[in-house]
């Protein structure tokens, strides 16, 4: 069986420890060398700098995720070990780990780190999709003969290099599609490299709960519980056309998921699905004039990012979540691509306006889909508000002061509210 | 119950009916139509609680009564039937069903109790006047296709009739607008309207209305209050609510010191803007219109797609002007002409133009443009 050192490298056929260094992290698999997509997931990323950052940090636990109201967004292992996980409420978080250090997030060093991790593995191959700062896509097929070495080798080489360079950690998942790349990358964390091959694919999915899938969430989970269906086995029983019937266009992704069959290509310029931005407010609220306030800026932050990508959106989404967690969401389709704080602040408010439930609500986000390019965005002016086309010519100009004095340089006051 | 009725009068009936009801009810009886049976009349009613129409046809009633069936149901059934049948409706109270017979075929329908089926309020109308079938089919099907979709502005999802100061006097005037276009038709005031509240007619009244107005000859009966207007023929009467909100004010949209006069032949005009479209690939399909002196050129360039350009001779003696707009906005309009040339009368390329046809000022169009 094909074998491979982790720490020096060398390849050699089957063992426990590596003939050429004598050091046990060997990886064996007998697909090892025939499988060509990866998923890497850095290990811990937000907290895994932070520490790199602030050495003193190195063995306490530690949380990122935004104030006291905020959910965690990253925990170090030391954190996870107590019980603290992603997502979950800051109070929670603090009740497992009392003595935790909570920063918040410094995403200028997270998108450097990225950036640079990003880099190397543009080295590798033109096949990079990445799926968020932490985590990416590998389509290595076909690089075997440039590198003079498989992709396996490869990847140990590029999570030695990361870790070597910018003292970040990460883990690979090594498979022949996408789907199991990524299941694959989370079984050995932190610092893992895990295999799954041709020939195993059916009998290690065969027991596990479909809640693995990406894009099954909590809702789809229960539904699919209704139906009987809990592991991959419980979804092998049923027929591709029914599986239609009850889940749509999902249930026939599931039909092919249920074979850990995913004919996805890693796309190293998967479009721009939406752009969106949500705050949490530090206390609940249903004060018209405070929500106003962070719709604006959610608006402004929104459409500046849209600006930055040079993307428009046709459709406006406002999002709130009440008090008791239940989400309202809104949304209205644009007669032509907006990327104007000014068309989104105005048509979200549309859309609160119409919100019946009083509040109070906790969160409140706006978002943009349906995305196009720049160029066909605010083209035409409505006949019904002449105003507008001033409104967009400021805002425009206010822009224009940003790019050149910083984004504080010019801020509306409705943004300080 | 118990009648007999000529297929084609039940199709008609139906067919208004099942339009009129919605889709997908939570409600299961407002997908039902009311039918009663009454001396030699038979009428249909449906609502969907803003709008309700009821039709009446001559049937040979044998036992006098009402209850309601799924209107979509009962017009499937009667658009297969044969032409030239004769339909039996016969209700069987005991089992709750309305038996359809025709030839040889016989169905059977659940049916709900006509107690619960829900009919509009009446109410007191401010105007009531009369109007020919022509006169308003101009009026509503110039201006519909302005309507707004948008729901946020939900008082422009209809068109504004209402009594307006024309050039010769008062009219009766529609409008409609989605920010981008407006329409704005005029008629001579019938008599008797002089009074009459402006309202919004929703766009689904619209659709409606225009099934009653295919005969020439017919006179409509319009009655209008602040919220209902009701448009009746003597077998037809469609009541609808009108939208609750207030339309904004349209006239200072509408372009007064336009100079700049194209006079191009619409069709032309129509056929060369979809011809030079079709490159596009954009949602919005933008055409530039570069007007010189009698000579009008129309270009796509679509970096992705690729660029068309055409010529059209027409008649222009201001200076060289550029402006863009939406392909569509311009198909839309110049298919509203039908007798004469169009005429565009253009300002700058960032301000509306207006569009009438040859002299004609009781039907012009606004239209914004785009940056291109």
């Amino acid at each position: 069986m094909p074998a491979l050192c982790r720490d020096c490298f060398h390849v050699f056929d089957a063992g426990t420890r590596c003939p050429a260094c004598r050091r046990p992290r060997v990886l064996s698999h007998p697909e090892l060398f025939d499988l060509t997509i990866a998923h890497m997931d850095c290990d811990a990323f937000y907290a895994s700098v932070e520490k790199r950052d602030d050495p003193s940090l190195a063995d306490k636990p530690v949380i990122i995720g935004g104030g006291r109201r905020g959910v965690v967004s990253t925990a170090c292992y030391v954190a996870r070990i107590r019980g603290v996980k992603s997502a979950m409420p800051m109070f929670q978080a603090l009740k497992l780990c009392p003595d935790a250090v909570v920063l918040k997030p410094r995403f200028e060093a997270y998108v450097a780190a990225s950036k640079a991790i990003r880099a190397m593995m543009d080295e590798l191959t033109p096949s990079v999709q990445p799926l968020s700062l932490d985590e990416a896509f590998l389509d290595l097929g076909g690089t075997a003969r440039l590198h003079g070495a498989p992709p396996a080798v490869l990847l140990a080489k590029l999570v030695r290099r990361m870790q070597d360079e910018l003292g970040l950690t990460g883990s690979i998942g090594l498979s022949h599609n996408k789907f199991l790349a990524k299941i694959a990358s989370d079984l050995d964390k932190p610092r893992g490299f895990a295999v799954i091959g041709r020939a195993e694919t059916m009998a290690f999915l065969a027991p596990k709960p479909v809640r693995l899938i990406w894009g099954v969430g909590p809702a789809l989970t229960e539904s699919l519980e209704r139906a009987g269906i809990r592991t991959f086995t419980d979804l092998r029983r049923w027929e591709r056309d029914d599986l239609v019937a009850r889940f749509g266009g999902m249930g026939d992704r599931l039909w092919h998921l249920a074979r850990g069959e995913d004919n996805r290509r890693v796309d190293a310029r998967e479009p721009v699905k939406s752009i969106s931005n949500e705050t949490t407010f530090g206390e609940d609220t249903a004060d018209p004039s405070l929500l106003d306030g962070h719709l604006w800026r959610m608006a402004e932050k929104t459409a500046s990012r849209a600006k930055a990508q040079n993307k428009a959106g046709r459709v406006v989404t406002l999002k709130l979540k009440r008090h008791d967690h239940r989400i309202l969401s809104r949304r209205v389709t644009l007669p032509q691509p907006t990327q104007l704080a000014d068309t989104l602040y105005r048509t979200a408010r549309g859309l609160l306006d119409h919100v019946t439930d009083p509040g109070p609500f906790r969160l409140l986000g706006v978002g943009l889909s349906d995305i196009t390019e720049a160029t066909g965005a605010d083209r035409m002016d409505d006949l019904l508000d002449p105003e507008a086309a001033r409104r967009s010519a400021a805002e425009r100009a206010a822009d224009a002061i940003r790019a050149r004095f910083g984004p504080d340089a010019i801020v509306k006051g409705r943004a300080l509210r | 119950m118990k009648l007999s009725i000529e297929r084609a009068d039940l199709l008609k009936a139906v067919g208004q009916a099942q339009s009129v009801v919605e889709r997908r009810n939570t409600i299961p009886i407002l997908g039902n139509v009311l039918i009663e049976a009454e001396g030699n009349t038979a009428s249909f009613r449906a609502t969907d609680l803003d709008i309700e129409v009821v039709d009446r046809a001559p049937a040979m009633v044998e036992r006098a009564g009402a209850t309601t069936v799924p209107a979509v149901t009962l017009h499937e059934i009667v658009r297969k039937l044969p032409d030239g049948a004769m339909v039996q409706l016969s209700e069987d109270g005991v089992k709750g069903r309305l038996e359809v017979r025709a030839g040889k075929s016989t169905f059977s329908l659940a049916t709900l109790p006509r107690d619960g089926f829900p009919v509009m309020a009446s109410s007191e109308y401010a105007s009531n006047f009369s109007a020919p079938a022509p006169m308003l089919r101009r009026l509503f099907d110039k201006a519909k296709f302005a309507i707004s979709t948008e729901e946020t502005r939900y008082y422009l999802n209809g068109v504004f009739m209402h009594v307006a100061e024309g050039e010769d006097g008062a009219v009766l005037r529609c409008v409609a607008t989605d920010g981008h276009r407006l329409a704005r038709i005029e008629a001579p005031l019938p008599d008797g309207a002089e009074g009459m509240p402006g309202v919004i007619v929703p766009r689904k009244t619209v659709g409606e209305l225009r099934k009653l107005l295919d005969d020439d000859d017919m006179q409509i009966a319009v009655s209008v209050s602040d919220t209902k207007v009701r448009f009746a023929t003597p077998n037809i009467t469609l009541t609808s609510k009108v939208i609750d909100g207030t339309f904004p004010d349209y006239t200072r949209v509408i372009p007064v010191g336009n100079r700049r006069k194209l006079e191009v032949d619409a069709s032309d005009f129509a056929r060369a803007v979809d011809r030079v479209a079709t490159v596009s690939s954009e949602r919005s399909k933008a055409v530039k219109l570069t007007l010189e002196e009698d000579r009008l050129i129309l270009a796509v360039n679509n970096p992705d797609s690729g660029a068309a350009e055409e010529e059209l001779g027409v008649a222009y003696a201001d200076e060289r002007l550029e402006i863009g707009f939406n392909a569509k906005y311009l198909l839309e309009i110049a298919s509203q002409v039908d007798r004469e040339n169009a005429v565009f009368l253009f300002n700058s390329s960032g301000d509306p133009a207006l569009m009438r046809e040859g002299g004609d000022t009781s039907a012009i169009y606004v239209v914004m443009p785009m940056r291109v």
